[in-house]
């Protein structure tokens, strides 16, 4: 079942255009990877699948999904290292968007709590956002994302800066809940766990690839970008633009 | 010390500087953290600005300056979220054009005797109009506050997961403009120009210090802005110096005081 079709949709900032003619669909429960160069619009799409941004041309289309519902992990970056804030009213504030009322309710608690407890955080509730590790902030902010949707969640670079075992730690994360049914789409410049963990690969560059993790692999582009020699037939005769570096 | 209260003006003064106090630390603590600081000390210098206007065209000044504080308010907020020009210089350029307006006006209509109070503030300056404005302002402020806590806190801590999640994070932003042009316009007087920026800034630098989340800091802020508040009017009446200066350096000391604590709880 389809859940969000991209219509030869163009998006760019400031009208200049950095993708164009795009199309895919998302269907219920796939684990999507976004990957590709910088600029080449992996995030500007990312904002337009989330509805921050709307495209130049073409259009999304949700179905049985309003775009409030996505879930959203953004870039690291994005957030204050000094903000007072608990780990609770972090994810609190995930709850937001639902019913609207003055202070939290305890549906909105349970939710938070819920969430709190599969990014196994719930130990470390009432501390400070701001003094947790890296890899503890990101599980963090996960658990806020799931607060905002059952159904889908964007991810933008969830892994940067954190160390391996952090890393690991979130992947197995994602997988669980994209296990439980929740759709994944995250954007990444880490090619080689995407195609071990994802369904469904995007590379966007001049021109798009859209298919599966399989055929990702055995893809031109998917070569050229793995920087690894797949064995088989098909792609170990395919020319290596980088291959130096394996 | 006690008879102090006899007098109309001083009971007015407290009521409106303690209600300054609380609303200044409650939007205080948004603005530091959305780094919105900027936006806060603009406003107070157009607000000066349009009180001497009003002042000399002979209008009760804060219901002159009311809706161009408002109205910068707006403009300040658009051009901080403008990425294209650089919000903290024309903010500068806003704030010290406004300042200058406002001195020549003082200067062209004769007013220079007013212009010190209009810059660090007069507790003598709080007429009854004045106190009656403040107190309704100060309500639809703090309730305001309260009603909008949840959504404050989302669009101040991630602007962009706020958005994305269906949060109507302009609006929101709007609020927050609005709330800071209302507790400027009231404070701007018993405080004064130059000072009622420092009123906003520091009760909520002072508390994060020591609280880490954001809760705590917003109860800290008021707790803190309203123990300056007193203190300094305390030491202003006994020792006959300026009440808004006095404020401003017992936020001071105790920003000092919290920033001493920190360190040694960090230990």
């Amino acid at each position: 079942m389809s859940l969000i079709e991209i219509k030869n949709v163009t998006m760019g900032y400031e009208g200049v255009p950095v993708l164009k003619n795009l199309s895919f669909v998302v269907n219920k429960g796939d684990y999507l990877c976004i990957v590709g160069e910088n600029g080449s619009g992996k995030s500007t799409l990312m904002k337009g699948i989330l509805g921050l941004n709307a495209p130049i041309d073409g259009e999304i289309v949700y179905n049985n999904l309003d775009k409030s519902e996505i879930g959203y992990l953004p870039q690291k970056k994005m957030i204050q290292k000094d903000f007072p804030a608990s780990v609770m009213e972090v994810v609190l504030s995930g709850c937001v968007k639902r019913k609207f009322h003055i202070f939290h309710n305890r549906y909105d608690r349970e939710i938070a709590e819920k969430n709190i407890s599969i990014v196994k955080m719930s130990n470390h509730k009432k501390r400070s956002f701001s003094d947790l590790s890296g890899g503890q902030q990101q599980r963090v902010l996960l658990a806020r994302a799931l607060c905002a949707t059952e159904k889908v969640i964007v991810l933008d670079e969830p892994v940067t800066g954190l160390d391996p075992i952090a890393t690991a730690d979130m992947y197995s994360l994602i997988k669980e809940i994209n296990r439980k049914g929740i759709t994944v789409i995250m954007v990444t410049h880490d090619i080689n766990s995407a195609v071990r963990n994802a369904s469904h690969i995007l590379h966007i560059s001049d021109t798009a690839f859209y298919g599966t993790a399989h055929q990702y692999i055995h893809s031109e582009v998917g070569n050229k970008f793995l920087l690894t020699e797949c064995p088989c037939d098909v792609c170990s005769h395919l020319p290596k633009r980088r291959g130096d570096n394996v | 010390m006690f008879d102090i209260f006899s007098y109309g003006f001083v009971t007015r003064a407290i009521i409106v500087g303690a209600l300054v106090s609380l609303c200044a630390s409650l939007i205080g603590t948004v603005l530091v953290l959305k780094r919105y600081s900027m936006i806060g000390d603009g406003l107070s210098h157009v607000g000066f600005g349009a009180i001497t206007i009003g002042a000399a065209a002979n209008l009760t000044p804060i219901y002159f300056a009311l809706p161009m504080v408002i109205i910068s308010a707006f403009i300040l907020l658009k051009i901080s979220s403008n990425s294209k020009i650089s919000g903290d210089s024309a903010i500068a350029i806003i704030s010290s054009s406004a300042l200058a307006i406002g001195i020549t006006v003082c200067s062209i209509t004769g007013m220079n005797s007013d212009l010190n109070s209009y810059l660090f503030g007069s507790i003598i300056a709080i007429g009854r109009t004045d106190a009656v404005f403040a107190i309704v302002l100060s309500v639809v402020i703090i309730s305001t506050f309260f009603i909008f806590y949840n959504k404050i806190f989302a669009v101040t801590f991630d602007e962009d997961f706020a958005r994305a999640t269906g949060t109507k994070a302009n609006i929101y932003n709007m609020v927050i403009a609005l709330l800071t042009a209302l507790t400027v316009v009231i404070g701007m007087r018993i405080m004064g120009t130059l000072l009622i920026s420092a009123l906003i800034i520091f009760p909520s630098l002072t508390s994060m210090r020591i609280f880490k989340n954001f809760r705590g800091v917003i109860i800290s802020s008021v707790a803190v802005s309203l123990v300056c508040f007193f203190i300094g009017m305390f030491i202003s009446f006994g020792f006959n110096t300026p009440a808004g200066a006095t404020v401003v350096l017992t936020n001071l000391l105790m920003f000092i005081l919290f920033s001493i604590i920190s360190k040694i709880l960090k230990r």
